[in-house]
């Protein structure tokens, strides 16, 4: 827990950086989607808001994939870092979630006409956030540590393995054959791919350096727990 | 297979000389087709439009307050105790259990459609024997969960009221299929008509029973 010397050092200098990086990237990222990207033709600025649409949703899934990973590793290996990691990636992928939620809903209005539509993707998505925050209330819900951390694992994993299940359902409810994937499916121009890229880069720095953050508080929690048990 | 056999044994014999657990689910099945009947207004075109999802709603609401007692039912005296003492299997005490609630929850989802065919004056063969399929794979898909799921919300501290909050969005491949396809039958088609809800059923069902097999063994350990 608490390695000496060098290494801690080197550990806290390339976190140091990592927190730097994930700042300038930030701001590289708000200059991108807002003065670097070209207006688009069609939409016009409110599509600017998509750059952090698409850095979010990013962020979220790969938040979601390593909940389901530690949790099936947790499951095997019982050890409690697992159940850490899967648990404060969870948190972060709701939020970041709830930002991409919010940010289409934003987008959608003037460009669909409305704030939300039970389209598939849309239904998925908003069954996914349903999930995960059923998942952090099944976690504040079940009493001590271990019972809380295997409960919690087996509910991400039947979860995850749910997901594609409802994709098709919410399909099936619309009678949708054909899937329309992103807006509107016209050409991009480089600078916009670049812009996107680069949020989406900010948005996994950002992720990093919250996941580390948080998971170095759970473990804090866990040491003080133990100073006042002893 | 003796000892799934006799967990089964064992939670129908407790049902039939109880029944309490059977007539509250039937009961309130019941009347939640009766509450639909006063909401709607006896507006006999919302009726027909809405009939298969009022069945799916009142099969659902009454098959989780079967489940909840399935384990609560067991944690009184400790009687879960002795089944984990068994030299057992964990995934065949899941089995057992899923199995017995699945019985429990399809004879009381036939009963639903037996009164709601009663109530809205559909065709009797017609309806029934197509419908007995549906209610079957939906049973199975919402109870392989369901059973999991009951088994982990009772020891939580919110208990049965975390149930439908853990079960629901899980169900819902289940849910959207079960009332696709029994609206088909209502209006008279065959359940192939709807072929992509067939095949979705029989899939979460195939998935989840495995998965919830698999899991099993990690929450009953801790209770």
């Amino acid at each position: 827990m608490n390695p000496s010397g060098f290494v801690a050092n080197l550990i806290h200098m390339i976190r140091r950086i990592l927190f730097i990086l994930a700042f300038i990237s930030i701001i590289a990222s708000v200059y991108a989607a807002f003065i670097y990207a070209p207006t688009e033709p069609k939409m016009g600025h409110i599509q600017r808001i998509f750059y952090f649409h698409m850095g979010t949703v990013w962020v979220a899934t790969v938040a979601f994939i390593i909940v389901f990973i530690a949790s099936i590793m947790y499951l095997w290996k019982g050890t409690r870092k697992w159940d850490i990691l899967a648990y404060c990636s969870a948190e972060l992928g709701v939020l970041f979630l709830t930002l991409t939620i919010i940010t289409g809903s934003v987008w959608a209005k003037p460009i669909w006409g409305t704030w939300w539509t039970w389209d598939p993707q849309l239904t998925t998505t908003f069954i996914l956030w349903i999930l995960y925050i059923v998942y952090l209330v099944l976690r504040s819900s079940a009493g001590n540590d271990t019972k809380k951390a295997k409960y919690a694992a087996v509910f991400a994993i039947i979860a995850f393995i749910d997901l594609p299940l409802v994709y098709i359902s919410a399909r099936v409810m619309r009678g949708i054959s054909p899937v329309v994937f992103g807006p509107g499916g016209g050409g991009i121009s480089p600078e916009m791919m670049n812009a996107l890229l680069i949020n989406m880069f900010a948005c996994s720095l950002l992720f990093v350096v919250l996941l580390l953050e948080r998971t170095d508080l759970e473990r804090m929690k866990d040491a003080v727990a133990r100073l006042k048990m002893s | 297979m003796n000892k799934v056999l006799a967990i089964i044994k064992k939670d129908i014999v407790t049902e039939l000389r109880t029944k309490e657990l059977f007539s509250s689910m039937l009961l309130f099945a019941l009347l939640i087709i009766v509450v639909f009947n006063f909401a709607f207004g006896f507006s006999v075109e919302i009726l027909n439009l809405a009939a298969p999802a009022m069945l799916w709603i009142a099969f659902i609401f009454a098959g989780i307050l079967g489940l909840s007692r399935s384990f609560a039912l067991e944690k009184e005296g400790n009687a879960i105790m002795g089944m984990l003492l068994t030299p057992t299997d964990r995934s065949l005490i899941y089995a057992g259990k899923m199995i017995s609630n699945t019985i429990f929850v399809f004879i009381v989802g036939v009963i639903t459609v037996l009164m709601f065919i009663l109530f809205f004056n559909y065709d009797f063969v017609s309806t029934l024997i197509p419908m007995i399929p549906i209610v079957l794979l939906g049973s199975i898909g919402f109870v392989s969960v369901g059973t999991l799921f009951s088994a982990m919300a009772i020891n939580t501290r919110l208990r049965e009221v975390l149930l439908p909050i853990l079960l629901f969005p899980i169900i819902i491949p289940v849910i959207v299929s079960a009332v696709k396809l029994s609206g088909e039958v209502l209006d008279g088609n065959t359940i192939f008509d709807a072929s992509a809800s067939l095949k979705l059923l029989i899939a979460f069902d195939i998935i989840f029973v495995t998965a919830c097999a698999v899991t099993f063994e990690y929450i009953i350990d801790e209770s």
